[in-house]
């Protein structure tokens, strides 16, 4: 606990850092998956492909992709763009998935009805199905968002800063205290980033927070002859 | 006569080299060899031709299956066909951009369709926000709507998942109406709601039907709504055919195959009725008592005790009309012999016959009530009187003597 308050200037430092190469790939992704997912749903040739894809990407081993990225994308080894990078194409692996079945959870007769009223499919997609498939989308972002928390402390294993680097460091100078520090730390921010989601999830979807349904009213129990 | 020559009208309407069968009204909606035929090779829909009517009711009619739905929904280009021409208001659909087409015209499905996600004012709202309208605007129109399909301004604020199934269908209905299109297509609208709920709807379209004039066409499997609704009935059989279009009391009387007379059932004679007005009814008057306060031991209306029309004297006793205060009938008491030492009941009556109801209602009156005598009633609900189900049986004959 002392060294946790003497170093925590340096803990909120290497938070700040775990929270942005968390984040920025979980936005980053959101932004990818969810016109892919909506090809996917539209055009089965592409689905398949798009949906395998990203299934071959999820197994590429992280430490593996933060190495080779840089050559890839011409950048320095400990730019945090690797991270970036990576943690996005992984996102994206996963949520594609997960946005396709969010897409396909909404009713079909209320997409017909949306039709029907005389909306343009873009106008439908953005209006209609993508609000409703926002509790289904936030249940996969919520896994995404926990696994790229954790993801990230690998990256200090190339001496990107991040909560990781109290793994590295406790490790190399054989102090537990440092390590638990690090678990802590990311264990709070993965909560943390879970907690917001939630919240955010309930600000998006105010219709799902209203009570059962009214009992019917006097007009709709009003019958038309009164039996005599 | 003129069940033939509707005989004719109608085996000329669905035979193909006919042109759409003119109707008396100029036709809001055409149908010219419309065909739809799916990837299984059997037609949905086979050769329609049909002219609808501007300002009235339309019903498609039939069993599961038999294209009426997919009719429907050709007209707004949500299907579309594989051949031939459907035109609106003179111009050929397919020549209209599907969504600008679409916010022409009205359309109320099964379970309401309400988006989940929007209160229920910016569902009503959405046709008009969709044409641009302004949302301010657009809000004050929708909430006078609400009031026209007869719900309170207080659901506004409300989402669908908070209205009951028979008012989220008037919360369909208003958003149907919401940019007052002249077409209004109606696909099953009623077919979820229990059937109370459902009469309540029917008639409140027919309200607002005689308010807005508009050209409507409603899809349907059950006879008893389409009769209920329809100024004219296209009876779809199995293989996307139209059977018969006329309107239904003729299709009641004169069906035109096996095919409809089956459709329309073994009801119909029956069914029928209901085309045919009551007002020359013969009302007798009944002896009342008070039912509340006081015991009824003694006619409170001697008056019509001494009218002579004692009706149903057997056995020694007699059917007394008990009604309330304010003349509105409560149930019947049977005066026995015996009644001075057992207390006397008060047994359910039957359905009521209305002023201005047709002889379906005086008949059914009639037969539902315990004593035999259907209880007239005034528009307000008092009792003007009874009727008997011979007599109505007699009118029935004396309606059918004068039409051959």
């Amino acid at each position: 606990m002392q060294w946790f308050l003497a170093n925590l200037e340096q803990v909120l430092n290497l938070t700040g850092y775990h929270l942005i190469q968390a984040v920025v790939p979980l936005v980053l992704s959101v932004l990818i998956a969810i016109p892919l997912a909506q090809l996917a749903r539209l055009n089965k040739v592409a689905g398949g492909i798009i949906l395998s894809l990203g299934s071959l990407l999820y197994t590429i081993p992280s430490l593996a992709l933060f190495v080779i990225l840089p050559s890839i994308l011409g950048t320095k080894i400990l730019d945090f763009s690797n991270i970036i990078v990576a943690l996005t194409i992984y996102a994206v692996a996963l949520l594609v998935r997960s946005t396709l079945d969010a897409l396909n959870s909404v009713d079909d007769t209320i997409r017909q009805a949306a039709t029907a009223m005389g909306y343009k499919p873009l106008q439908r997609f953005l209006g209609v199905d993508l609000p409703l498939s926002i509790p289904v989308l936030f249940a996969g972002l919520r896994v995404i968002s926990v696994s790229n928390i954790s993801l990230v402390t690998v990256g200090s294993l190339l001496g990107i800063p991040s909560l990781g680097f109290f793994f590295t460091d406790g490790l190399q100078r054989n102090f537990p205290t440092e390590i638990v520090v690090g678990i802590v730390g990311t264990l709070v921010l993965a909560l943390l980033m879970d907690v917001v989601l939630v919240l955010v999830q309930k600000l998006l979807t105010p219709w799902l927070r209203t009570a059962k349904p009214m009992p019917a009213l006097a007009s709709d129990l009003h019958t038309a002859a009164v039996e005599a | 006569m003129t069940a033939q020559e509707s005989t004719v009208a109608a085996q000329a309407s669905s035979t193909s080299a006919q042109k759409s069968a003119g109707l008396n009204g100029r036709a809001m909606v055409e149908f010219r060899g419309v065909s739809k035929v799916y990837q299984t090779g059997h037609p949905a829909v086979d050769n329609l031709n049909l002219s609808i009517e501007t300002g009235k009711i339309t019903v498609f009619v039939g069993p599961s299956g038999c294209g009426k739905t997919t009719s429907l929904r050709m007209i707004n280009r949500m299907v579309e066909p594989t051949s031939g021409i459907i035109t609106v208001g003179g111009r050929d659909v397919s020549s209209i951009p599907a969504p600008e087409l679409r916010r022409s015209m009205g359309y109320v499905m099964q379970q309401a369709g309400l988006l989940p996600h929007r209160t229920v004012l910016d569902n009503v709202s959405t046709v008009l926000r969709l044409n641009k309208v302004p949302r301010a605007q657009a809000r004050k129109r929708s909430l006078e709507l609400l009031e026209t399909v007869g719900l309170s301004a207080s659901m506004a604020r409300r989402y669908p998942n908070q209205l009951s199934g028979g008012q989220q269908q008037r919360v369909g209905v208003a958003r149907a109406l919401a940019a007052d299109p002249p077409v209004l297509l109606m696909d099953e609208p009623f077919s979820a709601v229990d059937p109370v709920v459902r009469a309540e709807l029917q008639q409140e379209l027919l309200r607002l039907q005689r308010e807005l004039a508009k050209t409507i066409i409603f899809v349907t499997h059950d006879i008893d709504e389409a009769t209920v609704l329809g100024d004219t009935l296209a009876v779809f059989a199995s293989g996307g055919r139209v059977a018969q279009y006329a309107p239904p009391e003729e299709i009641l009387r004169a069906p035109i195959d096996d095919f409809v007379a089956g459709f329309v059932g073994r009801d119909r004679g029956f069914r029928r009725l209901s085309f045919s007005p009551g007002d020359s009814l013969p009302i007798h008057p009944v002896p009342t008592v008070l039912w509340g306060a006081t015991l009824p031991n003694t006619a409170a209306n001697p008056d019509d005790a001494e009218a002579g029309a004692t009706p149903a004297a057997t056995a020694g006793s007699e059917w007394v009309l008990a009604v309330d205060a304010h003349n509105r009938p409560q149930g019947w008491l049977l005066r026995g012999s015996h009644a001075a030492s057992t207390p006397l009941e008060l047994i359910p009556g039957g359905s009521l016959f209305r002023d201005g109801d047709p002889l379906r209602n005086a008949l059914d009156a009639a037969l539902s009530s315990p004593s035999g005598w259907g209880v007239a009633v005034d528009a307000e609900g008092k009792v003007t009187g009874v009727v008997k189900a011979a007599q109505v049986l007699a009118a029935i004959d004396a309606a059918r003597e004068s039409r051959y």
